[in-house]
């Protein structure tokens, strides 16, 4: 079923006094998620955002509790925020993105508030894309350019108009009845173009979290990260990646409890107050990025926590590539003890 | 293929074959059109992976002090400065290195042309004409158009200090007025300054890939990281990444060798350079002094003079 751009635009208007639309934008250096007044603001042509829209459900930098001391009192002032929100446009990789981060954040065991009420108040509206990158891989990892997982409304770009699956319940409240028309024949082919498309690179995942399983101490990881940097480029442009630090900000009678985004590349990460770094050298730092993603999440949460999104290989400085970090893992001689 | 690479191999096999570096650090091919990647060569087998052409865009004297061992770099111009600072800063051993010089024409600037056309899926380089087929669409570009900023300002991009030279030299051109860029953005008004560094601090994510990239930024701990005292939050703001990246900046002074490594690494295209440029410029005009040039010319902050400009105290 289908509805044009424009009628489809007003009913999300139509929302605005409600609900906070964020959507792709055209800015220097890219496109990225940012709040729009207007659906009209709405960049379409896009093959995806440089940052993933994860910081909308966990900030790289969130204040999570402030406080003012008085004498003997405090008064202490909780900071959670979760407006009503229309995240517009999400590709398949981050809508599946979001899926994985929930695992972290709003399983059976924990809800991280902060997390989970934004998470609940926000509607995913999902794209598929219609033009796959060459660094874009997300077909070998049980997705595709057209899948809706993680959507709550999934779109399709067909012109003037979008092909529109409701998804979820969640979906299907916020736009109520749109009156739908069908697709003609010429619609339904590009349809089903677009849901057979595959990216055109691929990486073979079928056995690496059991391969892992007995590759903690081999010499795979001797040298495999001696170019890496060990910056954070490649986690903080992860859909997936979800470590943080808690920190304090005093200032004399105030002060606040933050939450930052860390990275397992840094040093820092591992770093003990008594100076010891578990963690010590960048060769662990790797091991410990490929076996969470592929191997200890895989046990944890049943998923692989990488959506072949491609942006980590696109933005690394010296070009660690995670599609040669698998290959290498799958090729690597298991040491016999 | 090249001489200067079948030269370059050819020396790497030689040194490894006669045991005089453990290690050639050198570039081999990347998995991404229009992209070279640092690679680590060992044994004579490897030797054949090492390319040398205007991909090569890291600056390897950063690699110079982690990798244990003798070691050859491949070395351009500004790598060779960088190498001159870590030797006068005691971050290297002279005799562990050696540095196999070549001659740089300057490296491709993969944004200009992705602005252009989008990312790219394929690209060739014959005979300064580069042919990119990119997401939305085709193009030819000379290599004068997609230069990166660095290189066409570059004055030095011939080696200053080798043990070797492989292939030719470059003529440095006569440049009519030293530090355009910086006079052109001294021009501007206070407000436009604002507004541009302002917008360029927007697009800061604090990954440090500029920092990590940069073979001067060697601190065993950044300021940033530091939290006794914390110096500044993880606050993802223009006020605290410009902190960051001023406080960087004024580390660098008398030392940045402008090799813009740290504008290539950064994956939001944000002109880290322009703020490296104006502290170049100004050590230069205030202490006459250059960086990397030649290990027997002390440090612009190692020297003091009775008469050091000091307008910033008094009027003079």
């Amino acid at each position: 079923m289908k509805i044009s751009k424009e009628k489809f635009g007003q009913s999300i208007d139509a929302l605005s006094s409600d609900y906070r639309l964020i959507a792709p934008v055209s800015e220097a250096g890219g496109v990225n998620y940012k709040a729009v007044k207007n659906f009209s603001d709405v960049k379409q042509d896009y093959l995806n955002s440089k940052l993933p829209p994860k910081s909308f459900f966990f900030p790289q930098h969130e204040k999570l509790l402030s406080y003012v001391k008085n004498g003997k009192d405090v008064t202490v002032k909780n900071e959670l925020q979760a407006e009503k929100t229309i995240l517009f446009g999400v590709r398949p990789c981050d809508s599946k993105g979001l899926l994985l981060l929930d695992k972290v954040f709003k399983n059976d065991q924990y809800q991280d508030p902060y997390y989970y009420e934004r998470r609940k108040n926000t509607v995913v509206i999902g794209m598929a894309c219609k033009t796959i990158a060459p660094t874009c891989f997300c077909s070998s990892m049980g997705l595709s350019p057209a899948s809706s997982e993680g959507a709550d409304i999934f779109l399709i770009d067909l012109g003037d108009s979008y092909e529109l699956e409701i998804i979820t319940e969640k979906g299907k409240a916020l736009l109520g009845d749109l009156g739908l028309s069908e697709l003609s024949a010429q619609e339904q082919a590009l349809v089903d173009a677009v849901k057979s498309a595959q990216t055109t690179s691929q990486v073979d995942v079928s056995t690496i979290t059991e391969k892992l399983d007995k590759m903690f101490d081999n010499p795979y990881w001797e040298n495999l990260q001696e170019k890496c940097l060990g910056c954070n480029t490649c986690s903080f442009s992860c859909p997936t990646c979800h470590c943080f630090d808690i920190s304090e900000e005093v200032r004399q009678n105030s002060g606040s409890r933050v939450r930052t985004w860390d990275a397992c590349m840094a040093p820092l990460f591992t770093l003990h107050g008594s100076g010891h770094n578990p963690r010590s050298t960048q060769k662990a730092r790797w091991r410990q990025r490929m076996m969470h993603k592929f191997n200890y999440f895989v046990h944890n949460n049943g998923d692989i926590a990488c959506v072949g999104c491609g942006r980590c290989i696109r933005s690394c400085p010296v070009n660690m590539d995670m599609r040669q970090v698998i290959d290498g893992v799958n090729k690597a001689e298991l040491v016999v003890e | 293929m090249s001489s200067v690479v079948e030269e370059i191999r050819e020396t790497a096999r030689q040194l490894l074959a006669d045991g005089k570096v453990d290690v050639v650090i050198g570039y081999e091919k990347g998995t991404l059109p229009l992209k070279a990647t640092p690679c680590f060569v060992r044994t004579a087998q490897n030797v054949d992976k090492l390319i040398w052409d205007e991909t090569c865009e890291n600056n390897l004297a950063a690699f110079s002090y982690k990798i244990p061992g003798k070691k050859a770099i491949i070395t351009k111009g500004c790598d060779s400065r960088a190498l001159v600072v870590l030797l006068q800063e005691n971050q290297l051993v002279k005799d562990d290195l050696y540095i196999i010089g070549v001659s740089c024409q300057g490296v491709v600037d993969k944004r200009k042309i992705e602005n252009e056309l989008g990312e790219i899926i394929e690209a060739t380089i014959t005979d300064g004409k580069i042919s990119v087929k990119g997401m939305s669409g085709s193009g030819e570009f000379t290599f004068a158009e997609v230069k990166d900023a660095t290189c066409q300002t570059c004055r030095y991009p011939n080696p200053v200090i080798e043990d070797i030279h492989l292939g030719g030299t470059v003529e440095v051109p006569e440049e009519a007025v030293l530090f355009a860029d910086v006079l052109e953005m001294e021009a501007k008004s206070d407000s436009e300054r604002e507004a541009y560094f302002g917008e360029q601090m927007d697009k800061c994510i604090r990954c440090y890939s500029c920092r990590n990239a940069c073979p001067l930024c060697y601190c065993q701990e950044c300021f940033v990281d530091c939290n006794t005292p914390r110096w500044l939050t993880g606050g993802v703001n223009r006020a605290e990444n410009l902190f960051f990246q001023a406080g960087r900046v004024l580390h660098l002074a008398g030392r940045c060798v402008d090799c813009g490594t740290c504008s290539r690494a950064c994956p939001q295209g944000v002109d880290i350079r322009a703020l490296n440029r104006k502290m170049s410029r100004d050590v230069l005009e205030m202490y006459q002094h250059e960086s990397g040039i030649s290990e027997d010319v002390k440090p612009a902050l190692n020297v003091y003079s009775g008469d050091d400009p000091e307008a910033f105290l008094v009027k003079e």
